[in-house]
């Protein structure tokens, strides 16, 4: 089917690049947070959705959803530091099974908060922004779609702008490479945390914006968000800007394929699939570097 | 060792007499045996190996679906059973029940366990993280693929044989609590008497080690892959005892349940003591009973609530109800304490 229409192929390719971005979008917190505090935030999906929900309440009270993309990170930035507060500064030294195991447990908790608070309907925000056609009109993209690829990468230019400029960015950076010498240096490491895990939560906030604009939004829907920028972060690697970018585009097109190729009812399988084929192939790539040791 | 004798024995004789003393409990108990089985068996790769696992899940749903098709599979076309779904079109004589049950029971333990071992020499070479989400994404992957195969239900579910009619009302129960304290038993004497040989303590090793236990000269790749098949095969057990006692299979609410049982297994070995031979049954049966006489109080809250006892356990209570007990009473576990050397070391926390 894929080689007989073209214009399918296409479609699903253009779908998925704008898709990727905002995949690399999360992917860029969950690296920052693992860069920096070496934790991987199971409920990092979850944010998303959170942020998502506050992009259709808005919507529901008659407010354009595009300016969920300023209001939900603003309260994405604060509800990542209550949690930073309340349960990450706890694990964050500790053993890395237990920040997954006790950020799994967060995962729980937000799923079923919102399951409660918002109802078990998939919704969506609608953003009438009609739709761009292409060659021919036989590729169809919602301007959404490509407005959210817009905001993303915006969103993106301007934290690594704020990293490399900023004080703030500075001792963040600092605390990556080396937490105990940058506190003996005067780095408030505890605050950088806290910031790091309310940026991560923020980016998170927008990139759930955009999704409740362009895609729908479910409270259970928060898990293959995860998996999908922990894959990405893997094949990138941790401060690879770039790769996170191509990597996620990659994915976004995957997806696409997947969805036109197995079916829908098969593309999430296939994500969590694609995960375990990856990190096999990355152990045996390793694999051959520890050699020496048998 | 006199001691522990009486107390096996006193254990024994209150698991064959439990469903008759409480009979309103057969289901719930045999539930617990069920979830001891996993717990503990989480806990040989888990807490003795140090590889935690989110993906044990699989086998166990492996072995639900296994079970459940063998049962069926074997006197009646399978894609019509399924597609009948609740109408009971075919029903098994209580001759054709058993046979069938027993042959699911062997093929959901010995297919899982073959599995196992196939995915164990690529997935066990993960370290740390990427092993716990690799196999967290091996789990929900199940899940998700198994919803869209046509010949076991796909996404409506699956139904499982009946128990047939055999005179009395009660032997259902009965039938199912000792099956599942049967498999209690022989996992328990199993981990045991594994954990009294060579094989535990290369495990450990494993766990503190794993790069001085190969320069050791342990082929840590073989005991990984051993250890994590003894785990499949008591996790397939379990599930294809699960499977005929809940009576419906679906996907990813049943099966490869991810969110519920994928967790609580973990849950229990870390509540109960992880790397300890008793923890992972009382933290079963601690938190069975907690489930049990607090689910329906929280009505409709018990995921939140599941949410929250993660996440306390986890950051308040890591060593679990043992790790606590050998903090508290070490002589009892055989330890011999210098007082003055304790004393030295609370003065300096």
């Amino acid at each position: 089917m894929v080689f007989q229409y073209p214009m399918i192929s296409v479609q699903a390719c253009l779908d998925g690049i704008l898709l990727g971005i905002l995949f690399a979008l999360i992917a860029y917190g969950m690296a920052l947070q693992w860069g920096v505090m070496n934790i991987i935030n199971i409920a990092q999906g979850d944010l998303v959705i959170l942020g998502g929900y506050i992009a259709y309440f808005m919507y529901l009270y008659g407010i354009h959803p595009a300016w969920g993309v300023i209001v939900a990170p603003v309260i994405m930035y604060f509800v990542g530091i209550a949690i930073y507060k309340l349960v990450i500064n706890k694990v964050v030294d500790r053993d890395l099974f237990i920040s997954i195991l006790a950020t799994f447990g967060i995962s729980i908790l937000f799923m079923q908060l919102m399951n409660f608070a918002f109802g078990a309907d998939v919704v969506l925000a609608n953003s009438d922004y009609g739709t761009t056609m292409l060659f021919n009109n036989n590729v169809v993209l919602p301007n959404s779609k490509i407005f959210s690829a817009f905001i993303s990468i915006l969103f993106a230019i301007c934290l690594v702008i704020y990293m490399k400029k900023s004080k703030l960015g500075r001792a963040i950076r600092a605390t990556a490479q080396n937490a105990r010498a940058a506190k003996i240096l005067g780095v408030d490491t505890e605050k950088v945390y806290a910031a790091t895990f309310g940026i991560n939560a923020a980016l998170c906030g927008v990139a759930g914006a955009l999704i409740s604009i362009t895609f729908t939004i479910h409270p259970y829907m928060g898990l293959p968000y995860t998996i999908r920028s922990f894959m990405i972060v893997i094949v990138a690697g941790l401060g690879n800007l770039p790769g996170v970018a191509m990597s996620g585009m990659g994915l976004g097109v995957f997806e696409e394929f997947a969805d036109y190729i197995l079916g829908t009812e098969f593309r999430i399988g296939s994500v969590f699939l694609l995960l375990v084929l990856i990190l096999i192939y990355r152990r045996f790539k390793l694999s051959r570097k520890r050699e020496y040791l048998k | 060792m006199k001691n522990n004798l009486i107390l096996y024995i006193g254990i024994l004789i209150f698991g064959i007499a439990a469903p008759f003393v409480f009979p309103a409990f057969k289901v719930q108990l045999s539930i617990l045996c069920v979830l001891i089985v996993l717990a503990t068996t989480w806990n040989i790769q888990g807490g003795e190996m140090g590889y935690n696992s989110f993906g044990n899940i699989l086998f166990y749903g492996l072995g639900m679906y296994l079970c459940a098709s063998v049962q069926v599979g074997m006197f009646f076309p399978l894609a019509e059973w399924t597609e009948s779904g609740g109408e009971k079109t075919f029903v098994h004589t209580p001759a054709q029940f058993f046979q069938g049950m027993a042959v699911g029971l062997i093929v959901a333990a010995v297919v899982p366990t073959i599995v196992a071992g196939l995915i164990g020499y690529s997935i066990l070479g993960l370290r740390g993280h990427y092993f716990a989400i690799c196999t967290l994404g091996l789990g929900v992957a199940a899940g998700e693929i198994s919803g869209g195969i046509e010949i076991i239900g796909a996404g409506q579910g699956f139904t499982t044989p009946p128990f047939p009619d055999v005179g009395s009302l009660d032997s259902r129960g009965e039938f199912f609590y000792f099956l599942s304290f049967f498999v209690l038993v022989l996992t328990f004497v199993t981990v045991r008497a594994i954990y009294t040989t060579r094989f535990k303590l290369i495990l450990n090793a494993i766990r503190d080690n794993e790069d001085k236990a190969e320069a050791m000269g342990i082929e840590t790749m073989k005991y990984k892959i051993i250890g994590w098949m003894i785990s499949a095969f008591f996790c397939g057990l379990a599930g294809g005892i699960m499977g005929g006692l809940v009576g419906y299979i679906d996907s990813t609410d049943v099966a490869f349940d991810g969110r519920e049982m994928g967790v609580f297994m973990v849950l229990m070995a870390i509540l109960g003591g992880k790397g300890t031979l008793w923890g992972p049954i009382i933290g079963a049966t601690v938190f069975h009973i907690f489930k049990e006489g607090f689910w329906t109080f929280f009505l409709g809250w018990q995921y939140v609530a599941l949410g929250v006892l993660i996440v306390v356990i986890v950051i308040y209570f890591p060593e679990g109800i043992m790790g606590w007990l050998r903090e508290k009473y070490p002589e009892r576990f055989g330890e011999v304490v210098d007082e003055k050397d304790r004393k030295a070391q609370v003065e300096l926390k």
